[in-house]
């Protein structure tokens, strides 16, 4: 047990790799102490420690094992040794974000054309597509973690009503698009293939290489949708290429 | 002045050690996929081990170059020629300005690499020079080559060679030592993993079939990953796994009960149980499998796969030494190029 007192277990990821796992679920005070030990480990790195992957109720670090065998005399393999150092730092505490969480608000356009299931989705679940609209965009979504493609936040969590698996089999989807998978929402940032079901697709740009924070959402944001026409959409892509 | 595409390959990238330090973005590392042999290429040419280098799937690209150069070749061997002449794979290189480099057949392995003695003339994106073809960066323009691209190389060669021919230098790296080769035969591997956190998950019999039956690597498998055509492997609980790290070498369970072992270009996260996890000191025998191979896992234990790597890297280190000192007694007549081997 840690200070925060969440039971944890610690596996190896292959040979290079250690992950602290607090538990298969998806809790937003678990992904505090996540995102908070995260922070802790980047400002004060491990020896040999490579980088640090959160995602919703675990954080993996990554090593140098090249650097540390070298190094390590003390314990039979890297691993352990690593173990031991991450099981010190969960003995201490670990400063809690104090600062308000950082507030996105992120325009989506519904429009039929940018939302191909929408229309399945208000049948399935036997509501007005205006409905899915408004449930959608009537609350502020954690960010838990990004992964899967460059920029990809994983957002929760949605109401129940417009909760849906995600499809069988991945298709197509364009850069933008917003989608729903169980209690999650996400936004595709890249063109790609994906099993989300997609409601809108938002103008503005998640992920954008040029610049040196390329991506628009960090793991601990707070993201507010707001419905756009089609108009408006075209409108903010225009201005974007102007300002190019 | 560099090197100019003549003709297209089918995925000719630039590739380094990978883009490690952002995956919490969910930028992936990407990286090139036999790193071994990509370091064994630079070391032959007197660059850094994880100066970049130009990885190639057959059909290969054809090659110009546009100023003399000190190249290598490693990894897959593809049958190579300069100016129509065959080359061997694993030997430095001295060519010569309009000189034509061009692969006429997979001989054996996947990914062949050249590395060029300074390296290229590109921009890191994100400290590293990998191409992200996703997020289409890094690299060059981010993409694969095309058709009249052309590289410049970041330090003029010169050397008083005044044949009119490309030279091979006299030394070669033994390759019966290259992880790829140690297993004994091409297409059939014994692959070493260790336990993911999800292999209590398998049954017993799963287990087994895991452990004693051969996987063979399906044509749905490239730079992301490896699909492979297995009996289903039932699970004793399907209760859903929240998006966790993945790595190179993960082998995975899909819902349909087929297994996909993640390569260089793998996600940065995923929900799939984890079997298993390729040990790092065999991903270069991986990166060199092609589809029909057929691989068998072992289970190994942490020490051994720890030990393994740092005999490979060890190997390299010795290499390294060698090839060092090869190309300063070659050149050491020449005031002009002595000095490029040891300078970084």
């Amino acid at each position: 047990m840690n200070n925060q007192g969440f039971p944890y277990r610690i596996f190896p990821l292959g040979d290079s790799a250690i992950t602290i796992e607090y538990g298969n679920c998806i809790d937003e005070a678990i992904n505090k102490e996540v995102i908070a030990r995260f922070k802790q480990l980047q400002q004060n790195p491990l020896p040999g420690m490579i980088e640090v992957v959160p995602a919703y109720s675990s954080y993996t670090v990554y090593y140098d094992l090249k650097i540390l065998k070298n190094k390590i005399q003390s314990h039979k393999t890297v691993f352990d040794w690593m173990r031991q150092q991450l099981e010190n730092r969960l003995q201490q505490p670990v400063q809690q974000d104090q600062t308000e969480e950082r507030l996105v608000n992120i325009p989506v356009c519904y429009d039929e054309e940018f939302a191909m299931d929408i229309q399945h989705f208000a049948i399935e679940k036997i509501i007005s597509v205006e409905e899915v609209i408004r449930i959608h965009t009537s609350k502020k979504y954690k960010v838990y973690m990004l992964g899967f493609l460059p920029g990809f936040a994983y957002m929760g969590e949605v109401d129940e009503k417009i909760s849906m698996p995600r499809k069988p089999q991945p298709v197509n989807i364009a850069a933008g698009s917003v989608g729903i998978a169980g209690k999650q929402t996400g936004i595709y940032p890249l063109a790609s293939p994906g099993g989300w079901q997609i409601i809108g697709r938002t103008p503005i740009k998640l992920f954008d290489e040029e610049k040196e924070e390329p991506t628009l959402l960090n793991a601990g944001d707070v993201v507010q949708f707001f419905a756009i026409s089609k108009d408006e959409f075209e409108k903010i892509i225009k201005k974007k290429m102007q300002d190019h | 002045m560099g090197l100019k595409i003549i003709k297209a390959g089918i995925q000719d990238t630039i590739q380094d050690m990978g883009r490690y330090g952002h995956q919490h973005l969910g930028i992936n590392p990407t990286g090139a996929m036999d790193k071994y042999a990509m370091q064994v290429a630079n070391i032959l040419v007197g660059n850094k081990v994880d100066e970049a280098v130009i990885e190639m799937h057959f059909p290969a690209s054809v090659f110009m170059f546009t100023q003399p150069a000190l190249i290598a070749l490693g990894g897959a061997d593809f049958s190579a020629s300069i100016n129509g002449e065959p080359i061997p794979n694993y030997h430095a290189i001295i060519v010569g300005k309009n000189d034509v480099l061009q692969f006429h057949k997979p001989i054996n392995g996947s990914r062949a690499y050249l590395a060029v003695n300074g390296g290229f003339v590109l921009n890191k994106w994100m400290n590293s020079y990998s191409t992200h073809l996703k997020a289409k960066a890094g690299g060059f323009n981010g993409r694969t080559f095309q058709k009249d691209d052309e590289l410049l190389f970041r330090r003029l060669f010169s050397s008083s060679n005044k044949q009119n021919d490309f030279i091979v230098l006299p030394w070669q790296v033994d390759t019966k030592c290259l992880p790829d080769k140690l297993a004994g035969n091409n297409d059939q591997k014994e692959i070493f993993v260790l336990q993911g956190n999800e292999w209590e998950r398998l049954t017993a019999e799963s287990k087994e079939n895991f452990l004693m039956t051969s996987f063979v690597i399906t044509n749905q498998s490239d730079r992301m990953g490896y699909r492979l055509n297995n009996i289903p492997l039932p699970v004793m609980s399907n209760e859903e796994i929240i998006s966790s790290a993945v790595s190179f070498g993960t082998v995975q369970l899909l819902p349909d009960g087929k297994l996909i072992i993640l390569m260089a270009d793998h996600q940065t996260t995923g929900g799939y149980p984890r079997i298993a996890h390729v040990i790092s000191a065999h991903h270069s025998k991986l990166a060199q499998m092609k589809a029909g191979d057929k691989i068998y896992f072992k289970l190994t234990d942490q020490q051994t796969a720890e030990e393994l790597f740092i005999k490979q890297q060890q190997h390299l280190l010795q290499l390294q030494n060698a090839c060092t000192f090869r190309l300063e007694e070659y050149f050491k007549d020449e005031p002009g190029t002595k000095k490029i081997f040891r300078d970084e």
